[in-house]
């Protein structure tokens, strides 16, 4: 599909970017001083009870995921898991708030975003079972390759969003990156960049609390990760990440803000990564089980669910019926995995180039020969 | 449409369509800021991008005139950052458009190394050929114009040992405005060195008619000769040509490769021309340890093995840091240096 056939070219022409002028009122961008919170106050009364069940059953469904994904990497059908478990609430409403033609930018923690925008599973992990780099179209799926060096993906997004806006496109791209990839140059230059050129572009930090094993305290000494929004004249959220309808609301918020030619927004959503930061990492080596405890007493799912029964839309066999869907998406899952994928080892010169060149056609005759006399030694 | 194409077909519909006017006398600058002009004009999809690329028109004015002719948005000054500019040109291309990065000066390209290395040369392979990134990286390159610590460098190497990346540097007027063509209608990436000191060398040269060149991938061997090869590229071009003519009175008649493209690297070209004189200098300014020239010698060499009547040699910067302006000259392959290296060829020992 071209660009030029890429729905949503309809009147859409957001005003040029505004003479730069000293902002002498840096008010109206800071984020509050607490996170925002939806369930388990008043504002929870204004949600439609269908978004809340939508939101119930793709967490539970992304909490499935992420338990099958796991498992999947001990038995070495993985080769590698980031699990999201713990920030399923935040993987969900980045998918959910973005229309079909919108662009997701997420990092290689973000499969489950990708198959809450509708991925099949086994495409969105195709990077971590290791049969190849990314396992989709990007410009069908409008889904980046997943991004492993952290907030490089984060200029992509303004530039695509750009591009699209110059070509008056309504299209807004969400780039999702972690408190880790916020010390990164290109989350500067991403922010720096988006905010002179007014894209519409939405940075969700999930800040999990930790990269890798370092903590956030040692990452940075701003007030807040959504609080580095004001420096560059864009408007800083700060959202609890485990409360899912706060997420959505944050985040639909600042994607239409961007659609409606207001420029770009960074969202700080304060969550946790309740597993190590991979399969291959030992999280008992630099934080004790009691914060984990703690964190898993605020749980999204279960916060949901509490909300949802409370009120009343939510019963016994609901939650039943959502557990059963969600295992069926698991089992699912485990027979893709469970196949073999076909590999062709002659399609490792395949992409390089257009056309190959004359030195790797040499290689690709070598390997062509190796490959030949595996199969017949004699 | 094949990347090499789209420059030679609109010259020859340009050529037949007014009365050819005559070539007068152009510098590569104006011939590179040519290409980009009629690329622009040609594709709306072509976007310039850069510090200082618009109202100012480059420092070195590659770009002059065409924010005034094709507005800001498609002439665009960007913030001071070059992992911004060529990671917003990343998405920009992934959303079809074909943008063509400045980066000021060779040195000041590093920051964007790692969108070059880590994105714009695997996208095309890491999305199984899905999403190409027809983009194109201009870096002013190299030495010899006086320039202070950073402005001066010859980062080629770094750029070859890339896969994904096509690296292209002309050394003619004409190539200039041919290559870059190529290398905006080429829907792989391209990192286009542009040898400063040849800015403001000149040819006749018409804007209207350009002549056609040879596409990327393909050497020109620029002079002939039996005695022996130079093989070079960009800035080293004008040095070896006149090695050769000063060769002439040693008795010997030197042929020169002027190579273009350094990935994909024309092998056939320069083996042919080996094999024809049995003897090949390689001539750069990038250093010798780890350069390009390493790689040519060995390409020769395994090609061209019972051809040679002796080593292939090479003729390259130091392995320093590169030098302040005053000493500049003392680093620069010379074509003193070029013909001692010539006269170190075995001689003796042949027929």
């Amino acid at each position: 599909m071209t660009v030029q056939e890429l729905p949503g070219a309809a009147a859409y022409r957001p005003a040029p970017p505004p003479e730069w002028k000293p902002r002498t009122d840096p008010a109206p961008l800071l984020p509050d001083a607490e996170p925002y919170r939806v369930l388990g106050t008043d504002t929870a009364d204004g949600f439609a009870p269908e978004l809340l069940r939508r939101l119930y059953a793709e967490l539970v469904r992304g909490r499935r995921y992420n338990a099958q994904a796991t498992a999947l990497t001990k038995q070495g059908r993985l080769a590698v898991y980031p699990s999201s478990t713990g920030q399923e609430a935040c993987e969900v409403a980045a998918a959910l708030v973005l229309e079909e033609r919108d662009w997701l930018f997420p990092s290689y923690r973000d499969t489950l975003a990708c198959v809450a925008r509708g991925l099949d599973p086994a495409e969105a992990l195709t990077l971590l079972r290791g049969d190849w780099h990314t396992g989709y179209d990007p410009r069908e799926r409008r889904i980046a390759p997943l991004s492993t060096p952290l907030a490089t993906q984060l200029p992509h997004a303004v530039g695509l969003a750009h591009a699209a806006r110059l070509k008056g496109d309504d299209v807004v791209a969400l780039a999702m990156v972690g408190d880790g990839g916020t010390s990164e140059g290109d989350f500067h230059e991403a922010l720096n960049f988006a905010a002179v050129w007014q894209a519409p572009v939405v940075f969700l930090v999930q800040n999990n609390g930790f990269a890798i094993s370092v903590p956030l305290a040692k990452q940075t000494a701003a007030p807040s990760l959504a609080h580095k929004a004001v420096g560059y004249g864009i408007p800083g959220r700060l959202v609890d990440g485990n409360d899912a309808p706060a997420v959505h609301q944050v985040l639909s918020e600042a994607v239409a803000r961007a659609r409606r030619g207001g420029g770009p927004t960074l969202v700080e959503a304060v969550t946790y990564r309740i597993e190590a930061h991979t399969n291959a990492d030992d999280a008992t080596r630099y934080r004790g089980d009691g914060e984990v405890a703690a964190w898993r007493e605020h749980d999204p799912v279960q916060l949901l669910e509490r909300e949802l029964t409370g009120r009343g839309l939510l019963d016994e066999e609901g939650v039943r019926e959502t557990a059963e869907q969600a295992e069926t998406m698991a089992a699912r899952l485990r027979d893709r995995m469970n196949a073999d994928p076909e590999l062709d080892p002659m399609e490792l010169f395949r992409h390089v180039y257009t056309e190959p060149t004359p030195q790797l056609l040499e290689q690709a005759a070598q390997l062509r020969a190796e490959l030949d006399a595996e199969e017949d030694p004699r | 449409m094949s990347p090499a194409s789209t420059a030679p077909t609109a010259s020859t519909e340009a050529a037949t369509a007014a009365p050819r006017r005559p070539a007068k006398p152009a510098t590569m600058a104006q011939a590179l800021q040519r290409a980009m002009r009629d690329a622009m004009a040609e594709d709306p999809a072509v976007h310039v991008l850069g510090e200082d690329v618009g109202t100012l028109g480059g420092v070195f004015r590659v770009t002059d005139g065409l924010a005034k002719e094709f507005g800001e948005d498609r002439c665009t000054d960007t913030p001071l950052a070059e992992a911004g500019i060529l990671g917003t040109a990343v998405g920009m291309a992934m959303y079809g458009l074909r943008p063509v990065v400045e980066m000021q000066f060779d040195a000041f390209a590093y920051p964007a190394f790692e969108q070059l290395l880590s994105h714009v040369a695997k996208m095309r392979n890491r999305t199984r050929g899905t999403m190409p990134l027809p983009l194109v990286v201009r870096v002013p390159y190299g030495g010899g114009i006086g320039g202070v610590e950073h402005h001066s460098d010859s980062s080629e190497a770094y750029y070859m040992a890339t896969p994904g990346l096509q690296v292209v540097t002309p050394a003619t007027v004409e190539d200039a405005y041919g290559l870059l063509r190529a290398a905006i209608a080429s829907d792989d990436p391209v990192v286009f060195l542009e040898p400063k000191r040849l800015y403001w060398s000149k040819a006749d040269w018409s804007p209207e008619a350009p002549a056609a060149v040879a596409p990327i991938g393909r050497a020109v061997v620029r002079r002939t000769g039996r005695s022996a090869t130079l093989i070079t590229y960009g800035p080293s071009l004008p040095v070896c040509l006149e090695a050769a003519e000063a060769a002439e009175a040693e008795g010997w008649d030197l042929e020169v490769v002027d190579l273009r493209s350094l990935v994909p690297f024309d092998d056939e070209t320069v083996c042919a021309s080996v094999r024809r004189t049995g003897r090949a200098v390689v001539v750069h300014e990038s250093s010798g340890f780890g350069g390009p020239g390493g790689e040519i010698a060995a390409r020769v060499t395994e090609r061209c093995f019972h051809h040679l009547e002796a080593p292939v040699l090479r003729v390259a910067g130091f392995d320093i840091p590169y030098p302040p302006p005053m000493l500049e000259r003392h680093h620069l392959p010379g074509v003193d240096r070029v013909l001692d290296a010539v006269a170190r060829l075995q001689w003796e020992a042949g027929s």
